[in-house]
């Protein structure tokens, strides 16, 4: 009955082709976005609940967002060109690494030429950028096996990326700045003279960040670019006949989600953990972005914030429930449950709803736009 | 166009053969080619031509070739010997997009539609290789973008209302039916705006109705947009209809070669594929 688009005439292609061509879910956009950008900032200044401490900003809100992001860049890899990419975790290490070597300077000695390269340390935000864009050219060098290969075979061939990449990071001293440790601290986050500092701070410029990579992302898979995508993913012989060249379309979606997860990997070093090492960005984040992919929805941009969403905040919710109903397990325990509920659920989602949440998301708004007639 | 499609709606079953179009020249020709996978012979030696503005069957047993032929003249396969002109230009090293930009678009004997998506971005997608702003255009959605958008989005709409199928058009195309679903890749192939249009058995599956109108598509395509046609189908009477030439493939070979009157009555045909009536 609130949710019906009777009366919505759309009179030029402009409206039809909107991101939300239905009002109400412009207005339920607008108040989400007027909410994370003021009301969450205002909670925050006034110490109101759920955002007394900075627990909800530093340990949920940040990280949800940063992964969000990088559940995009996936996303358009996996779920709208269907390219599986086990790598994405390297993706997101070149990024971070990148980053911070452009942050602090870059020096290549070639002393076998007699010259060396060296660029001044830059300010954060093209840093950050610039690692999006070497996460790119790398994302592109990493998608060329894809235009021979395919489904798990390419998993494989991505996987090699993920551990090609840890070692490097590991073992080139070069990218940590000889560090003794491996460990190392982002730059102070400068932007346009402003100093970054605070969590409510860091989370406004994660916010910006999503926010614009979101709606690019959207632009470019509501596109024509976007089409090729998926029309490689669905019947790959019968695009490449329509004229679509894989091997164009294969590597714009590899460069376009490396740059995303680059970013999203720079953000989550230089925002979320502030000093890291090549650990940070293992397999398991490979795989943990993997799942968020596919359970928030295949193909979805709404999916990669709710799969984020799931997988983040749903231990840390379960790690709650023990200790507020006042049972009396131990740390150890809760950690283990945590881990059997979290699996349970993702096995009974994916035969519940294999689409993921994006999925179950559309089909309520069907019903919602009849409710309350049953047809 | 709606008009349009209503004046020829009687011609399917009225035969083909009254209208007056122009067929002009050789859009394509295929020259003694022959294609093997391994040990075995798909096509061999075979040559014919396609003239402009024509329909043109190809028809035999199954195994003749058929498809095979098809994926040749659109650059899927390369033919191991043989040549084939295309406008009057000789091919070398042909790669399917070559061929889809050079104008030549298809349908495929079974369904091969973007499951995942709509309708509406299944045609569009048809017309990809048309809209030529790059990534950066596209990630702002704004300016030439939208509006290179908005064009191809008139020209698709008009594909939409030619092929009656408004109702469909947010639809995904995994959940339609069969009869609709083919329409959508005749749509989809009618959004490259080809020169050559090459039907892989469009009326396969289908019944009465649904035949009479993907035969009245195909002759509208034909008469309004000066398309020519390339279509294998197995239902005899409808090519007999439609068709301007037909040629005949048997294990490969070229067996007949000619309009439907001179092919209905050739010895051959009948013997390998026709038959004879009871």
């Amino acid at each position: 009955m609130l949710y019906r688009e009777a009366g919505q005439f759309k009179t030029s292609y402009t409206a039809d082709m909107a991101i939300f061509p239905i009002r109400q879910d412009r207005i339920a956009l607008i108040l989400l976005l007027l909410f994370a950008f003021v009301g969450i900032p205002l909670l925050a200044h006034f110490q109101l609940w759920p955002l007394g401490s900075d627990y909800m900003l530093r340990a949920i809100l940040i990280p949800f967002l940063i992964l969000s992001l990088a559940a995009i860049g996936v996303n358009i890899l996996v779920g709208y060109c269907g390219q599986i990419s086990l790598g994405s975790g390297a993706f997101m290490a070149i990024g971070a690494y990148s980053a911070y070597k452009f942050g602090t300077g870059v020096h290549i000695p070639l002393e076998f030429l007699g010259t060396e390269i060296r660029i001044a340390p830059l300010p954060v935000l093209p840093s950050i950028l610039l690692g999006g864009l070497m996460s790119a050219i790398v994302g592109i060098l990493f998608g060329i096996p894809s235009l021979r290969i395919k489904g798990l075979y390419l998993a494989v061939a991505t996987l090699a990326a993920q551990f090609f990449f840890d070692w490097v990071f590991l073992r080139v001293k070069w990218f940590t700045n000889y560090a003794p440790s491996g460990s190392i601290a982002a730059p102070d986050l400068h932007f346009f003279g402003y100093f970054v500092h605070s969590p409510i701070e860091r989370y406004l410029l994660c916010l910006v960040f999503v926010t614009v990579f979101a709606l690019i992302a959207k632009n470019l898979v509501r596109g024509n670019i976007g089409r090729q995508w998926m029309a490689i993913r669905d019947m790959d012989i019968a695009a490449e006949l329509m004229g679509i060249r894989p091997l164009y379309a294969k590597l714009t979606a590899f460069a376009v989600s490396s740059f995303i997860v680059g970013v999203a990997g720079a953000l989550w070093a230089f925002i979320y953990l502030g000093a890291w090492e090549p650990l940070a960005f293992s397999i398991d984040r490979s795989l943990q972005l993997l799942f968020m992919v596919i359970i928030g929805g295949l193909g979805s941009i709404l999916g990669s914030f709710l799969g984020a969403a799931f997988i983040l905040i749903l231990p840390i919710l379960l790690d709650q429930v023990p200790h507020a109903f006042g049972v009396p397990v131990s740390v150890e325990t809760v950690s283990h449950l945590v881990f059997i509920v979290t699996g349970a659920l993702i096995c009974y989602l994916l035969i519940v709803e294999p689409h993921g949440f994006a999925r179950l998301w559309s089909i309520a708004k069907e019903k919602l736009r009849l409710w309350p007639f049953p047809y | 166009m709606k008009a349009d499609v209503q004046e020829r709606s009687g011609a399917a079953g009225a035969g083909h053969a009254g209208t007056d179009r122009a067929i002009g020249d050789v859009l394509l020709s295929v020259e003694n080619v022959s294609l093997a996978f391994g040990g075995v012979k798909a096509i061999s030696d075979v040559s014919f031509d396609i003239r402009k503005g024509e329909i043109r069957a190809i028809i035999g047993p199954n195994g003749a070739g058929k498809t095979s032929m098809l994926n040749v003249i659109n650059g899927f396969y390369h033919p191991n010997q043989g040549t084939i002109t295309f406008k009057g230009t000789k091919r070398h090293d042909m790669r399917p997009y070559i061929a889809a930009s050079q104008g030549i678009s298809r349908t495929f004997q079974n369904l091969a539609l973007f499951k995942g998506m709509t309708t509406l971005d299944n045609i569009m997608a048809g017309r990809a290789l048309k809209m030529r702003r790059g990534l950066l255009w596209q990630a702002l959605h704004w300016g030439p973008a939208l509006w290179e958008e908005i064009r191809h989005r008139e020209a698709v709409e008009k594909i939409i209302d030619f092929l009656e199928i408004q109702h469909i058009r947010k639809a995904p195309v995994g959940k339609l039916p069969y009869g609709l679903q083919k329409r959508v890749e005749l749509g989809r192939a009618l959004a490259m705006e080809p020169e050559l249009l090459l039907l892989d058995e469009p009326m396969a599956g289908m019944n009465l109705e649904e035949k009479m109108d993907m035969s009245r598509y195909i002759l509208t395509v034909n008469d309004q947009f000066a398309t020519t046609v390339a279509l294998i189908e197995h239902d005899m009477g409808v090519v007999m209809d439609i068709s301007d030439r037909v040629v005949v493939l048997e294990y490969g070979r070229k067996i007949a070669d000619g309009t439907p009157d001179e092919v209905q009555r050739n010895q051959r045909v009948i013997d390998a594929y026709l038959g004879i009536s009871h």
